[in-house]
């Protein structure tokens, strides 16, 4: 076949975004095709074919479409464009710089350039002639922000290769050659600092990957030291409407340790992107005293933008993700919400009448969550570095009802559970995450066991599990407590209750917009949880439970004082002192 | 879209439904106007040359030689100034003996405000109501409903906000309103000496359900021409938008749709968040801003269409009757703004986040108390000190008819923390207790 003939169409049939198109050649499935709508062009991408007859999904509104439009089929599948530029960029789900568009309103059909062809970047050469290189192997690298972005051989070429020629260091631009690698036959390929990618297929340019073993530090007292996430590792948020999950995840954006972050906004509110436009650009990561924005990327497909969109944007910001993963980077990604893509896809498959699942959701559901889920973790790559992509979705369920496919279905792929209670939002005990259901799985892990030995403490894993078995009792203790009433169960249960609340107040609840507390380094979430351990620890002495509240209320003004105090000051040192006096009035030695 | 040079005209029907006719057509385009017996439509397949249409007014009494005619574009509104003050149906026709408004003509429901151009909201909005000022503070280029069972005087306090708010424009989308309530907002604006900065879509529970369908785009059109174009404050009001997704959901089950939960359209999520989204705010000054009206129906929130409202739009004001002070307040627990933190203690009082939800802390362990007690139980010095500052706080802050600016609000709480508490109960941080502390 003529590799230059693209196959054509023309629009046949249009209901909403689904439109069927009669080809006159070879087309394949998820292949880009673009309708002409008068002078502009209609990104599509085909979802099934029978027989001459394509179904396509339009990535735009199809409103005036008629019957007779033509189609082009472009021979590949959704791709994105990788290369240096890609930090700091706010793109939408197809990655269309949104910065290069004039107007206020988007326009159907403009697609702008996701890279800067004509910026040239300081590239210093890494591989020397003669090198023996297979795809993903680095052959040089340039400065993007702060961050050393690898360049790469390309990740489609799939044999083994001989340098050729590099480029002495200078100034590229990306579109320029900067190395000339021979295959096995003698023939001889240039390489750019670009490539395109298809966003479905996974970027498998790695050695191995390992379980994951080092814990990625949040600053979010509830996820470190109760259910930490580890690089490489999965987890998700799922909670009813308004219980925090945004919130917290926009708090592990900016905190995170991690080199690079991706933000998906799928299908949620456009102000809340603003919200990171407007702040991270001024906001400095602690770690590195650098500006956030620069190792940050944002992909948003709002609400309000194509609903056919949504879904490839969650596969844009991964292959993004495994992109800088292949440089020895780690990635953390975030999407909000996986609910809105999983929505996309019932959307299009209730207009295809495929045979409905639960609730209406595509058949295949958990599937394809899953599969998107495992193209996360901790890699080694060829030349021994290591990446890792850690990623953490949020899940909206209908009604905040659990018991619904996308939480089940991800409930399996995703290896942290941090479910966020309306019960607990609704008391402001924030972040909601409820303790005793939500779990990281990483904590039976062996070596993250030894790594939280090493880093934290020895007895860490122990004291987390016995802060656990506190919260639980102390739930269990307020239960009794209702049942019989204050006076109807022994002194030691209200004991058991208060030291739960303490645990709660002091550990789980910190407020996000607190400067100070919204982020708590790992040394930090040592001391208190260690202090309070040895509050819980101790015995008391009490005449009758109605010494109790006001007592422990005491212990809790102070040391949530504490927490609002950087670590160490004069201040926290005072409000440490207040605890002990406190302390003192009653502890029984 | 370009307009047709002639109109072709069609007679032969060859499928007629409860809420659709097809028929064979060629040229048309997806989403056009039609006209069928007089009666309007809206091209919703095509299929080859199938075209089906769907009728806003039902397919009664339409005959299969039916005159059909194209009309070549989308449904449209004509934008300008002159549309201040006036009053039109669901299709932009003016219903109140006016003449036809002259303007340009835009396409409703048209692409979204690329994201990198808007502004993040700042503006404080006040409405002299603390359950709303205090507790949940809304901002220019918004998005809020009220969630409200039927019988709670949801319009009334809506239209109050409306004219507090100081708005350059405010545009009334009314779906399933009743024509009293219809009067009520006239009346009320009218009273108010604002109706020339008034512009109304209405469809009233006289007119077909299905029309309802075209109000918030219409209103929104308007909307953004005034907030665009203008640069102006603008605030839509939109009521009842339960009956919005109550018509929605009548077509896609007259289309055969695959339901899903409460036989919703799976698209419920997206079709709501197209009309919430309108809200902005422009870096030029102008916005958008959106207080809508959920009814729920006995009080269930988890329903498919406040669930789905919730996911949307930027917090919720949940009116409740209290039954301490037999009065109307915004329910501080399942109330939220969430675009308060971008102003409280900012452009008001330091103090205001801490206060906010201490107080609402208190009247949690007051809730509990009362439970208590309902179950026989004793009540501590405590539980007996948060029921009557909770009864305090719904009297003199929470009641809907309460009208103060935010200062005093706040001076109000501390006065009852002080009242009723010791400092180390509010645990509020110790610099502002030193400083706001009655009689310290
Ligand atoms: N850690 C926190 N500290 C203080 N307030 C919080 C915290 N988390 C959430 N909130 C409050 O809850 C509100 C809602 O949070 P958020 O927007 O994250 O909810 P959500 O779960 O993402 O809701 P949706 O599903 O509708 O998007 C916030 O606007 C804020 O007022
Ligand atoms: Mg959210």
């Amino acid at each position: 076949m003529d590799k230059n003939y693209k196959t054509t169409g023309s629009v046949v049939g249009v209901i909403s975004n689904l439109v069927t198109v009669k080809v006159d050649g070879p087309v394949s499935q998820n292949e880009i095709c673009y309708v002409k709508l008068g002078d502009t062009d209609l990104m599509a991408e085909v979802i099934k074919i029978i027989g001459d007859i394509a179904y396509i999904q339009v990535f735009e509104s199809t409103r005036g479409l008629k019957v007779g439009a033509t189609v082009e089929f472009m021979q590949h599948m959704l791709e994105v464009t990788l290369g240096p530029g890609i930090l700091s960029k706010n793109y939408d789900g197809l990655q269309n710089d949104l910065d290069k568009m004039d107007a206020t309103f988007l326009k159907i059909g403009e697609y702008t350039n996701p890279l800067e062809d004509d910026k040239l970047w300081e590239f210093s050469p890494t591989a020397t002639l003669g090198d023996k290189v297979t795809a993903g192997d680095w052959l040089g690298s340039v400065k993007e922000n702060w961050i050393d972005h690898k360049i790469m051989v390309p990740f489609s070429f799939d044999k083994e290769y001989i340098v050729k020629e590099v480029v002495p260091a200078g100034k590229y631009t990306i579109k320029d050659t900067i190395a000339k690698l021979a295959d096995a036959d003698g023939h001889t390929i240039n390489v750019t600092m670009t490539q395109k990618w298809a966003v479905k297929k996974p970027i498998k340019v790695y050695k191995d990957k390992p379980m994951p073993a080092k814990v990625l530090e949040t600053g979010v007292r509830t996820i470190d030291t109760l259910n930490p996430i580890t690089e490489g590792g999965t987890g998700f948020i799922p909670g009813p409407f308004g219980c925090g999950k945004t919130v917290l995840q926009h708090a592990i954006a900016k905190q995170a340790e991690a080199d690079i972050i991706i933000i998906t906004a799928c299908g949620e509110r456009a102000n809340e992107v603003v919200e990171i436009f407007t702040e991270f650009p001024e906001l400095i990561d602690p770690r590195t005293g650098r500006k956030l924005n620069d190792r940050t990327t944002i992909i948003c497909n709002t609400s309000n933008m194509p609903v056919a969109a949504r879904e490839a944007s969650v596969y844009t910001g991964m292959t993004i993700a495994e992109y800088y993963r292949s440089m020895g980077l780690r990635v953390l990604l975030l999407a909000d919400s996986t609910s809105r893509w999983a929505q996309a896809l019932r959307e299009m498959s209730n207009r295809l009448e495929e045979l409905p699942g639960q609730d209406a959701f595509p058949v295949d559901l958990s599937a394809i969550i899953s599969s998107f889920y495992a193209r996360a973790g901790f890699v080694h790559l060829n030349n021994g570095k290591t990446g890792s992509v850690t990623f953490i979705g949020t899940v909206s369920p209908a009604g905040g009802n659990l018991k619904e496919p996308v939480t089940e279905s991800t409930k399996k792929a995703a290896r942290c559970f941090y479910a966020l209670s309306q019960d607990r939002a609704d008391g402001k005990r924030y972040p909601a995450v409820e303790p005793i259901e939500s779990y990281s799985k990483y904590l039976d892990y062996e070596q993250v066991q030894n790594y939280l030995a090493n880093k934290v403490s020895p007895d860490w894993v122990n004291e987390i599990m016995k802060t656990k078995n506190i919260i639980l009792r102390g739930k269990e203790a307020k239960e009794q407590i209702n049942i019989l009433g204050d006076d109807g169960v022994p002194i030691e249960y209200h004991l058991r209750f208060w030291k739960s609340e303490l645990i709660d107040f002091v550990i789980l609840q910190q407020d996000a917009f607190d400067n100070i507390d919204a982020n708590t380094p790992m040394e930090r979430q040592k001391y208190m949880l260690e202090l309070i351990l040895s509050i819980c620890d101790a015995k008391f002495n009490f005449d009758s439970f109605e010494e109790i509240n006001p007592y422990f209320k005491r212990i809790i003004n102070a040391m949530k004082q504490m927490n609002y105090s950087e670590f160490n000051s004069e201040n926290f040192n005072k409000y440490l002192n207040d605890v002990n006096q406190t302390l003192q009035e009653r502890r029984v030695e | 879209m370009t307009t047709q040079a002639f109109q072709r005209i069609y007679t032969k029907i060859t499928k007629i439904t409860k809420a659709t006719c097809t028929l064979k057509a060629t040229g048309v385009g997806y989403d056009e106007m039609a006209v069928i017996d007089g009666k309007r439509a809206q091209v919703v397949k095509i299929d080859g040359d199938d075209v089906t249409l769907q009728v806003f007014a039902g397919t009664e009494g339409i005959p299969t030689n039916a005159e059909v005619v194209f009309l070549g574009k989308p449904p449209v509104l004509k934008v300008g100034p002159e549309l201040a003050g006036r009053f039109f149906n669901a299709y932009g026709t003016p219903i109140d003996d006016g003449p036809e408004v002259s303007g340009e003509e835009r396409e409703i429901g048209g692409p979204s405000v690329n994201p990198v151009k808007r502004m993040q909201p700042s503006k404080l909005i006040p409405t002299g109501i603390a359950g709303i000022d205090l507790n949940n503070t809304i901002v220019t280029g918004q998005k809020i409903p009220f969630f409200a069972d039927p019988d709670q005087p949801y319009n009334q306090i809506m239209a109050t906000v409306a004219l507090r708010a100081e708005a350059d424009k405010i545009i009334l989308g009314g779906m399933g309103l009743t024509h009293d309530d219809y009067l009520y907002y006239k009346n009320t604006f009218d009273n108010a000496g604002a109706l020339n900065r008034i512009i109304s879509f209405i469809n009233t529970t006289e007119n077909a359900p299905v029309e309802r369908l075209l109000i918030p785009d219409m209103a929104l059109t308007a909307a953004e021409y005034f907030a665009h174009d203008c640069n102006e404050k603008v605030l839509v009001l939109l009521t009842d938008m339960t009956l919005y997704a109550d018509a929605l959901c009548i077509v896609s089950n007259r289309m055969d749709q695959i339901p899903s939960k409460d036989s919703m359209p799976g698209s419920l999520y997206s079709d709501l968040a197209k009309i919430y989204e309108k809200a902005v705010q422009f870096h030029e000054g102008g916005s958008i801003t959106i207080i809508a009206v959920t009814t729920l129906s006995g009080g269930d929130i988890t329903h498919a269409i406040p669930d789905n409202t919730g996911y949307i739009t930027e917090g919720q004001l949940f009116l409740r009757k209290d039954t301490d002070i037999s009065k109307v307040i915004v329910d501080p627990f399942r109330s939220l703004s969430r675009l308060k933190q971008l102003v409280i203690g900012k452009q008001t009082r330091e103090d205001h986040p801490q206060v906010m939800n201490t107080a609402v802390r208190l009247f949690a362990d007051a809730a509990n108390a009362k439970t208590k007690l309902e179950n026989g139980f004793d009540l501590s010095d405590y539980d007996e000190r948060t029921i009557a500052f909770a009864h305090d706080y719904s009297e003199k802050l929470l009641a809907i008819d309460v009208n103060i600016d935010i200062t005093t609000m706040l001076n109000t709480a501390w006065e009852l923390f002080s009242k009723y508490f010791s400092k180390a109960e509010v645990g509020i941080k110790q610099s502002l207790v030193e400083k706001y502390w009655h009689n310290n």
